[in-house]
């Protein structure tokens, strides 16, 4: 065995994060860890990387028994890390940060040219031809991924943790990644791979590992397991919730539609048209910038359209601003919740009535009590996990911040709701319950917006689904046109638009 | 500009000329504006300058050296007949000196010093910071005649060299008198706000004032501050305590012309007239001046017609 | 919990140490709390102390607020000596008490407004934003003052700076009815909750429908507002406007106020109260050692000595001034702290 763990505890007041976990790692495998948010796969890897200091419980590397008490330490004795945030300096260029602390050097200077072959002699067999004297920022994440990797592989060598790598990647980056993973594991490293993404696991992983509240659940070889069962095996309930639902397709067409024509904004997304529809439903696919989010920005005031019109039964809606979106009965909880969607250090209460006492404006504070009963009515509906209202958001799992942040719009009572990416990086109970809200505010006359990657669960809940390329709308699917298949061909293939479009 | 080089020259070799003739040009770089008595020195420069018949070329160098040197090098271009500089540092002149010394332009240092050698610059003219301390505890010791007294004394920021030599010249000018004892010193930074604060504290820490018999403040700002406190302590400046200060500006005239001061040390802004006059002794025979001219460190109290000293030093630029 | 008991135990670190350094300020001087009733106004060490904090304490609040947005405004000092200076000009050019208020008060907010359209509006960042006003505003202030001190013979404004209201002297209750007034304006509206949402994270809060921009300006024009009020304090104590030295270096005193009073530079929640304490903290430190006797080269060496060990005490690492055990009247349950790092 490379790496194991036997027995491994980690308490957190309140919490046993992981309980006596026994976990092994071959070399030469790619090893899936897989549980919902909560379940310990990130205190796992933090024992491992000495960023925690464990409670009891040995790790064993060769079957000695290590103990890291920091990253630098855990690198020292073989274990590399690279977080889905790349963390590396993104004004440094690429051979620097691969060469970073180790550069070469004569008489205390750095020698620019031997780091240069250094840098290019450590991506070599990583199947990406750049230039190494590129600022790191100017490459795509990806490529960004792999250089983190290559650097974690250069200095560690024997294991390599890839925490949630391919969460901001598109199909043709995962690709590319993978690759290199394969490569890795021919060489001889051992992988362990954290990923929502079930497809990914599927195909990457030799074996897979299940953790659920702390306690290790089952390791199996992939090829022994299908997705029913591994889906069983990380939910603790029954399975009734999952993407298979589908959504009564009975849109309201004679309510109050808003009709967005031409709208745009030069550069980002072109003009295009939009009718919203009361108890709508309406799925936005495509790959990253391909001018999704782009679209929801203009559809919100975020970034103002330079073009076209938007109206209601009412006439003329003002959209120069999120405020006036938020005063026209919009909301629009964005992709990236940490940096655009969460207060952090702010309550789940003061998270939750933010919007609506914004829109009421700083002169008339929503009373206290008022406030509390808010959250505690939507902490109770959507089952955020907290200990109370007054916890900060900033401490919540990714899929209670989700909630958190959609329960600030449902307490604006919007009329359209738009939610960019709303089960991204979250597990999959808290995946059901959304979609399952979805369907319930939608019943009750609310028109939603739905952004997402993956198509299994655009299919599910939307009414219709447009499909986003190159800062365009290329093709509009409804009613029975609507699955998977026909949206990939949309997405991927310019010709087969025009053909589906018509 | 090579007119003026060629100019510079026949100025340089008619030195003696242009000094006998009522023409004379001096160069003058100040330092700036950043206090009363800045500002005054220069009008009065400008007033001695316009009573002697000399043009004088005047240069504000804003606090910064590379100006004044800049000044400085344009002066020797314009070959004037002499030079005041008040440096506002002491070190980094001897290039500059040289220069004048070799276009043979005599330059006299007003109020500060310079670290480089005395050959380069023809004089200095300043006054003697502990002398004025001296000034202002001889004044204390006749004033008090014997009875004992507790003086409180507000410094100047700390470190710097008026504070430090306003201080040892007022410990020297009381040395012999056994009566009279610092008994609390700190620092007011020279300004109005602080002179009152920390005039207040030590009034609290004296008995509410009581058991002090004098103020000594390193500068006239300071004791203004410090009669506000005592006012307000309840207690009559002038009287119940004395108030002897430095730098004789307009506003302590005033404070002395209501009988709030006692007594101040004239730091006089003339600087330029003996150094005029040094001049002019220079270029009519050649006669070389003392290397530092000390002004006089004059004593003004309540008798020498404050409001008088009041109307002349307030448009002075104080 | 109630408020008051949550206000209880947010400033309790400040009022902790504010004992702490009275106590060793009257191991130096014994007759530290004596207050005697002088000619109908309270005199006494402790009444200078309520008194000499006011210009530090009326920026800290105005300094407070911009902290709160993850902004700074290090132009207060320099504002403090504009409005000073406007204020006695006005005096001098008999525009009367009113007059001489209503201009130097316009002269801060149109500081504030200056700052906060540079910072909102232009996207500066906030340090360099007001740093352009820290530095060509004295030069403004010596203008209008023509680089004299500009005295001025009035009474009633006078009366700001030395006066007393019921013995009280006019700074002190000027202070603590701004700091009442200000804490029940973002307390009792939403305010509060608003400016520390944007100073928390502006996209998210902007993207909630804030109207972040007018709030950011609105907070530098108080910022501004408060250095005028401390301003004309300055002035009309010494009765006359000093262009070089008010407000000299106190924009570093009131951000040091706030950070003594465990406001975090990085913006978010905010505390007036504790702000008010930390300037509290500092005019007891200053004081002290105006009245302890050393040598004046000591004074500097003697605050930073102080201020490191009170900022070392309440640091996050430490915390030991903020952990419940060390403050059992206070303590609910005897409940863990958070541990340090937080489990994902």
């Amino acid at each position: 065995m490379l790496l194991s763990t036997r027995d491994l505890t980690k308490t957190f007041p309140g919490t046993k994060a992981l309980d006596a976990v026994n976990f092994d790692l071959k070399a030469g495998e790619v090893h899936a860890l897989l549980g919902e948010n909560g379940a310990g796969k990130s205190t796992l890897v933090k024992c491992l990387t000495g960023a925690y200091r464990r409670d009891s419980g040995d790790i064993l590397f060769d079957g000695r028994p290590v103990f890291p008490q920091s990253t630098l330490e855990a690198q020292a004795i073989g274990i590399g890390t690279v977080y889905q945030e790349v963390n590396l300096l993104p004004n440094l260029t690429v051979a620097e940060n691969l060469t970073l602390g180790h550069q070469p050097r004569r008489f205390g200077m750095i020698r620019p040219r031997a780091m240069q072959a250094l840098a290019e002699e450590m991506l070599q067999g990583y199947g990406i031809d750049i230039d190494v004297r590129r600022q790191l920022d100017s490459c795509s994440v990806a490529v960004q991924q792999i250089v983190a990797i290559a650097r974690a592989v250069h200095l560690s060598g024997r294991v390599l943790i890839l925490d949630e790598p391919t969460a901001s990647l598109d199909a043709r980056e995962v690709a590319m990644l993978f690759d290199v993973v394969r490569g890795l594991r021919d060489r001889g490293l051992g992988i362990i791979f954290i990923s929502h993404f079930l497809d990914q696991v599927f195909e990457i992983s030799d074996r897979l590992t299940v953790l659920r509240n702390g306690r290790h659940i089952a390791t199996h070889p992939v090829a022994d397991l299908d997705r029913m069962q591994l889906i069983t095996a990380m939910l603790s309930h029954e399975l009734q919730h999952t993407t298979s639902h589908r959504l009564q397709r009975s849109a309201d067409t004679s309510g109050d539609a808003i009709r967005f024509t031409g709208v745009g904004r030069r550069g980002r997304i072109a003009p295009f048209d939009l009718t919203v529809r009361p108890g709508e439903v309406i799925g936005m696919a495509g790959l990253l910038r391909s001018g999704r989010t782009e679209s929801a920005e203009v559809l919100f005031g975020a970034v103002s359209s330079d073009s076209g019109t938007v109206t209601d039964a009412r006439g003329a809606v003002d959209l120069h601003n999120p405020r006036s979106a938020i005063a026209a009965g919009f909301g629009f909880a964005p992709e990236d919740r940490k940096t655009d969607g969460i207060v952090a250090e702010l309550t789940v209460r003061e998270n939750i009535i933010l919007a609506l006492q914004a829109r009421q404006g700083w002169a008339r504070p929503i009373r206290y009590a008022e406030q509390l009963r808010i959250a505690d009515d939507y902490i109770a509906r959507l089952d955020i996990r907290t200990p109370d209202a007054e916890k900060p958001v900033g401490l919540l799992s990714g899929g209670n911040q989700q909630k958190v942040i959609l329960a600030r719009w449902l307490a604006t009572h919007p009329r359209f709701l738009i939610l960019d990416e709303p089960t991204r990086g979250i597990d999959i109970g808290a995946h059901a319950e959304i979609l399952r809200l979805i369907e319930e505010v939608v019943a009750r006359g609310m028109s939603i917006l739905v952004i997402s990657s993956e198509l299994d669960e655009l299919v599910a809940v939307s009414h219709r689904v447009i499909v986003v390329r190159d800062r365009t709308h290329v093709a509009e699917l409804t009613g029975a046109d609507v699955d998977s298949d026909r949206i990939l061909r949309a997405i991927a293939d310019p010709h087969a638009s025009a053909e589906v479009a018509a | 500009m090579m007119k003026r080089t060629l100019m510079a020259s026949v100025g340089a070799l008619s030195l003696c000329a242009a000094a006998a003739s009522a023409q004379t040009t001096v160069g003058f770089s100040q330092i700036g504006s950043e206090s009363g008595w800045r500002a005054a020195e220069t009008t009065v420069t400008m007033q001695e300058a316009e009573t002697r018949g000399i043009t004088l070329q005047f240069s504000d160098a804003q606090q910064r050296q590379e100006n004044q040197i800049a000044a400085l090098r344009s002066f020797i271009a314009q070959g004037v007949d002499a030079i005041l500089v008040s440096p506002v540092v002491a070190t980094g002149w001897d290039s500059v000196l040289e220069e004048a010394a070799e276009a043979e332009i005599p330059v006299v240092l007003l109020d500060r010093m310079v670290d480089s050698s005395p050959d380069l610059y023809l004089t200095a003219v300043g006054s003697d910071l502990v002398h004025e301390g001296r000034v202002a505890g001889e004044w204390l010791v006749e004033a008090v005649a014997g009875e004992p007294c507790r003086v409180v004394e507000l410094q100047g920021t700390t470190g710097s060299s008026p504070a430090i030599d306003r201080k040892a010249g007022f410990e020297e000018g009381i040395a012999g008198a056994d009566n009279i004892e610092i008994v609390r010193s700190q620092t007011g930074d020279f300004t109005r706000a602080q002179g009152k604060t920390v005039m207040e504290a030590f009034l609290q820490a004296e008995n509410g004032g009581a058991d002090i018999c004098a103020l000594y403040a390193h500068n006239d700002d300071m004791a203004v501050g410090a009669i506000q406190a005592i006012k307000e302590a309840g207690l009559v400046p002038g009287e119940d305590i004395l108030v002897v200060s430095i730098d004789a500006v307009p506003d302590i005239f005033q404070a002395l012309a209501a009988g709030e001061a006692n007594a101040t040390v004239e730091l006089t802004p003339n600087m330029a007239g003996p150094a005029f006059d040094a001049l002019a002794a220079y270029f009519a025979d050649g006669t070389m001046p003392e290397k530092f001219i000390q002004t006089e460190s004059r004593l003004f109290t309540q008798a020498d017609d404050p409001q008088g000293e009041y109307d002349r030093h307030k448009d002075l630029g104080y | 919990m109630t408020a008051a008991r949550k206000l209880l135990r947010r400033i309790a670190p400040q009022l902790i140490t504010l004992v702490a350094v009275i106590l060793l300020v009257s191991l130096y001087y014994p007759d530290f709390y004596k207050v005697v009733l002088v000619n109908d106004r309270l005199v006494g060490i402790p009444i200078d102390v309520l008194k000499r904090c006011a210009p530090v304490a009326l920026l800290a609040i105005g300094m407070t607020l911009v902290i709160a947005t993850r902004g700074i405004d290090l132009s207060v000092g320099t504002v403090m000596a504009i409005c000073g200076a406007a204020a006695a000009w006005s005096i001098d050019q008999g525009y009367g008490l009113w007059g001489a208020l209503a201009i130097a008060g316009a002269a801060g907010l149109v500081c504030g407004v200056w700052n906060g359209i540079l910072v909102a509006v232009l996207g500066i960042q906030p340090i360099v934003a007001t740093l352009i006003l820290m530095v060509a505003g004295r030069g403004i202030a010596q203008l209008i003052t023509n680089g004299t001190i500009l005295t001025f013979d009035s009474d009633a404004f006078s009366y700001l700076g030395s006066g007393t209201l019921i013995g009280v002297p006019v700074p002190t209750v000027i202070w603590i009815l701004t700091g009442i007034a200000v804490g029940l304006l973002v307390r009792r509206t939403a305010l509060g909750l608003l400016i520390e949402a944007i100073g928390v994270n502006l996209r998210a809060s902007t993207l909630a429908g804030i109207n972040s921009k007018v709030l950011l300006i609105a907070v530098y024009v108080a910022s501004g507002l408060c250095a005028a009020m401390a301003g004309i304090i300055a002035t009309a104590d010494i009765r006359g406007a000093d262009a070089n030295n008010a407000g000299l270096w106190l924009e570093l005193d009131a951000i040091l106020a706030v950070v003594i009073g465990g406001n975090s530079p990085l913006g978010g929640r905010f505390s007036i109260v504790a702000s008010l304490l930390g300037a509290l903290i500092i005019q007891t430190i200053n004081t002290g050692i105006l009245l302890a006797g050393f040598p004046s080269e000591f004074n500097l060496v003697i605050k930073a000595v102080l201020v490191i060990v009170i900022l070392v005490l309440q640091s996050p690492r430490l915390m030991l001034l903020q952990d419940p055990v060390h403050l059992p009247f206070l303590r609910k349950r005897a409940a863990p702290t958070p541990p340090a790092e937080v489990r994902k």
